[in-house]
């Protein structure tokens, strides 16, 4: 039961980044990263982490592709421009690269698993599977890794002055 | 169960697919779309190690992860509208000159 459940949710995941790759229009693209998102935070439950569920769909599926998709309509850039390729061979040479890819990370996964997958006992038994519940994260979040959460929040602040300054300057750079 | 080999091998696929719209694509919007599915796919990988591991760290290391993720979208799409509004276009085979 969860295995056919993880197969239909990794077929929807990898096709629609599939289309999201081969769609023409940007719009389209944005929306198949959503469902693909969307079937990333299906897989999230299925792996216990509930909480990153929801965080992958309220940041990634809301604000993250929100943002996306009003820049794509405030540029106009939704179709058109694909035409103009500098460099035809790149695509061919990208596909043949992507296999390869793939085919390495195959035979790294399944042939020749590193220790990290190998080791069959090093993973707890399924029945004590006990990670992932919201209190636990956030144990482990305020507390061992407290320092990275405040780091994490400069770094926010620093990236929200950083694209409010970056719009600004252009908009003052027109007027000069 | 099903096993943590299953969710790498996604992952990698998703990964593939990612860079292979990198490679392939010319719009910048699709360009940046694809870093994100690769992003994604990393926190795949990371989660799907943590539940392998009964260890919550993977899970927190995802969660920094979208953070970054956040940021680099914020600073990447106000780059982006900076571009177009001096050369008129999102195509990064034309933005291949810091001065022009």
């Amino acid at each position: 039961m969860e295995l056919a459940l993880f197969i239909i949710t990794a077929l929807v995941t990898v096709g629609a980044a599939v289309a999201m790759v081969l769609s023409h229009n940007a719009v389209h693209s944005a929306l198949w990263l959503v469902l693909n998102f969307f079937g990333v935070a299906i897989l999230y439950l299925l792996l216990n982490a509930p909480f990153l569920a929801m965080v992958q769909i309220t940041v990634y599926a809301g604000a993250i592709m929100v943002l996306f998709l009003f820049v794509i309509m405030l540029l106009g850039s939704e179709k058109g421009q694909e035409e103009v390729n500098g460099l035809p061979w790149q695509t061919p040479v990208a596909l043949v690269l992507a296999v390869v890819l793939v085919s390495i990370a195959g035979y790294a996964v399944f042939v020749s698993p590193t220790p990290a997958l190998a080791t069959q006992s090093g993973a707890a038994g399924t029945s004590t599977l006990t990670i992932g519940a919201p209190d636990e994260v956030a144990r482990s979040l305020f507390t061992t890794y407290l320092l990275p959460f405040e780091i994490t929040s400069v770094l926010l602040l620093v990236a929200l002055i950083g694209a409010v300054v970056l719009t600004l300057k252009s908009r003052e750079g027109d007027r000069a | 169960m099903v096993p943590t080999e299953y969710y790498v091998m996604l992952s990698a696929l998703l990964f593939t697919i990612g860079v292979t719209g990198v490679l392939t694509r010319r719009n910048a919007l699709v360009v940046f779309m694809s870093v994100e599915l690769m992003l994604n796919s990393a926190n795949l990988a990371l989660v799907a190690f943590s539940r392998r591991w009964n260890h919550v760290d993977g899970q927190i290391l995802t969660f920094f992860v979208i953070t970054v993720a956040a940021a680099e979208v914020a600073v990447g799409l106000a780059l982006l509208v900076g571009i177009f509004r001096t050369r008129r276009t999102t195509n990064v085979d034309e933005v291949n000159t810091m001065r022009g």
